[in-house]
């Protein structure tokens, strides 16, 4: 369990983290998303004790960081997978983490048979790719059989393969009751691995919610239609309060602001032909952008300028 | 590699049997600085240079004759005083920047979030390792130094006064300059700029001082690293600049830097964000 109150970082005249409070639970997997700069990383380097809170407080199992009586049989972190002594051995740098906290050789092993590196654990770590780093700052997550798990942006640059490696492992450490709190700046790798949400941008918490809960909101007032007569349902849609949008496909549309049953509806009172309607499921990313549009930090300039 | 069953409490880590602190850290950091080539390097570097300074000063005494105030002691323990400090220094940075230049750093905190624990447990690893070769490397300075000049009946042996003080010394003086850099790059944070202000300390410093009028300089070069200070530390005689400290003294001297280095180290690394 992890617990924020009031946490806030500033960085000279930058606040970073802005007065964010949340519990992570255990038993499933959290996941900690906003837009790249929103402020993830600093939060979870203040949950790890590196960087010190401006304001408020944050608790691992209760208990500040520092003050954990073996930080490594509670917390296991992977914050940077790439942040390893280059010139040491895979073996070697997992030894001297488990060496602080008396974890035995043999988890050592152990933990390298678990992420799958056993015919490069002697090798030094300067050669490894991105995904064989990160399974390398997996296995030194999982060393000292922690409770509570943080990985930060674990799956960037893994290949779909590793990403799917990476879901299952979340979801089965979940499953054995531990906490397991991951970042993302992209939904939809959120989409089948998280089963609650934290969502940040500019430093402030947007939404913090069930994943179910998240894209629901969004759901029932979008509705996909194909139709020839596009200009009458427009006139149609707008008297009713909705809104028409040209969809990918050619004669698609989405409505917005009505119910599927309600186009069904109007289309019948009105005469026009439909080929067919669908609610459309509003998707992670477009909840996610909807919701974090006002707070991504740098947002490119739309439109021509001339 | 299979992404199917991923199964990962197959057998729990036994439970702490005390807080991990001191003992598990150093154990930790041991194995740290064995396991980097790096070490390796700079180390052999380190009794190359000693060693084969004292084997080309003892030849050059042995064939050329010496001086006024010749000794022995000193002919043989110079280079290690002198230049193989310097690699020592690089080492003493290394320890503790490699840390922030790999980013390793946050994870050694994660694990080990007693940071006074870390800090130390770092610097003690490194003052024991360097302690231990230099005092091996003191020796055979010596050893091989003496029996060039026995051809000339120049030597002195480790029983005649003042001679093992200035064998041990010498291996001594080299570890305070290595927790020195030590402190300095916990203090900078950076390889480059450690190594760079410690340079500077050593070299630039004593010779912006040589510009100072002779009376001032003479009264100042006692604390000053260049300048001759280290030289006393090697001799088993007393110094031959009167304006010197003795050997203790000017160990005494260097040891007060490293040790203000150390503690503004420490308390940088506590307090501030890794």
């Amino acid at each position: 369990m992890i617990e924020a109150r009031g946490l806030s970082k500033r960085y000279g005249d930058k606040l970073a983290v802005d007065d964010l409070s949340f519990t992570v639970r255990p038993g499933r997997v959290t996941g900690f998303l906003g837009p790249n700069g929103a402020g993830k990383t600093t939060t979870m380097r203040m949950i790890l004790g590196l960087d010190r809170p401006t304001a408020g407080s944050v608790t691992v199992n209760g208990q500040p960081f520092a003050e954990l009586y073996s930080a490594m049989r509670e917390v296991g972190a992977l914050l940077d997978a790439k942040a390893v002594h280059g010139g040491r051995s895979a073996y070697n740098h997992l030894l001297c983490l488990a060496e602080t906290n008396s974890i035995p050789r043999s988890r050592v092993d152990e933990v390298i048979g678990i992420v799958g590196l056993e015919d490069v654990a002697r090798k030094r770590s300067k050669g490894f790719s991105l995904g064989m780093s990160q399974r390398l700052g997996i296995a030194a997550a999982l060393l000292g059989d922690p409770d509570v798990l943080m990985f930060d942006e674990p799956v960037n640059g893994l290949d779909p393969e590793g990403i799917r490696w990476i879901r299952l492992l979340m979801r089965s450490l979940a499953a054995e009751g531990r906490t397991v709190f991951v970042s993302s700046h992209l939904m939809s790798e959120m989409e089948n691995t998280a089963d609650h949400l934290i969502v940040i941008g500019r430093g402030k918490l947007i939404a913090d919610c069930p994943m179910a809960e998240f894209t629901a909101d969004g759901t029932a007032l979008a509705t996909t239609v194909k139709t020839p007569d596009d200009q009458q349902l427009a006139k149609t849609v707008t008297a009713a309060g909705g809104r028409l949008e040209r969809g990918e496909a050619d004669q698609e549309f989405t409505v917005r602001g009505l119910s599927a049953e309600q186009v069904g509806a109007l289309a019948r009172d009105h005469g026009i032909l439909l080929y067919y309607l669908a609610p459309a499921r509003m998707s992670l990313e477009e909840a996610f952008m909807e919701l974090t549009a006002d707070s991504v930090e740098y947002q490119a300039k739309t439109g021509a300028q001339k | 590699m299979t992404t199917a069953a991923i199964t990962v409490r197959t057998r729990a880590v036994p439970a702490a049997a005390k807080r991990p602190g001191l003992p598990g850290t150093l154990r930790s950091e041991l194995t740290k600085i064995l396991s980097v080539r790096s070490t390796y390097w700079t180390l052999l570097a380190f009794m190359a240079a000693s060693i084969g300074w004292a084997v080309l000063d003892c030849a050059g005494i042995a064939s050329h004759g010496h001086g006024p105030g010749f000794n022995a002691a000193e002919a043989s323990l110079t280079g290690q005083v002198a230049l193989g400090e310097l690699i020592i220094v690089v080492l003493g940075a290394l320890v503790i920047t490699s840390e922030y230049s790999t980013g390793m750093i946050r994870t050694s905190l994660a694990v080990m979030p007693r940071r006074g624990v870390l800090y130390a447990s770092k610097a003690i690893t490194f003052a024991a390792v360097t302690l231990a070769l230099a005092l091996i490397t003191s020796f055979v300075d010596f050893f091989v130094g003496q029996a060039i000049l026995s051809g000339k009946h120049y030597s002195t042996t480790l029983g005649a006064p003042g001679v093992l003080r200035a064998v041990l010394l010498s291996a001594a003086i080299v570890t305070v300059f290595g927790l020195f850099a030590y402190g300095a790059g916990a203090i900078i944070r950076n390889t480059a700029g450690a190594i760079s202000a410690i340079l500077g300390f050593i070299f630039l410093i004593p010779l912006l001082a040589q510009a100072l009028p002779n009376a001032w300089f003479a009264d100042l070069q006692r604390w000053l690293p260049g300048g001759g200070a280290l030289e006393p530390i090697a001799r088993s005689a007393p110094p031959i600049d009167g304006h010197l400290f003795s050997a203790w003294g000017e160990f005494a001297v260097f040891s007060g830097y490293a040790a203000v280095l150390l503690a503004v180290g420490a308390w940088l690394f506590i307090r501030r964000d890794a």
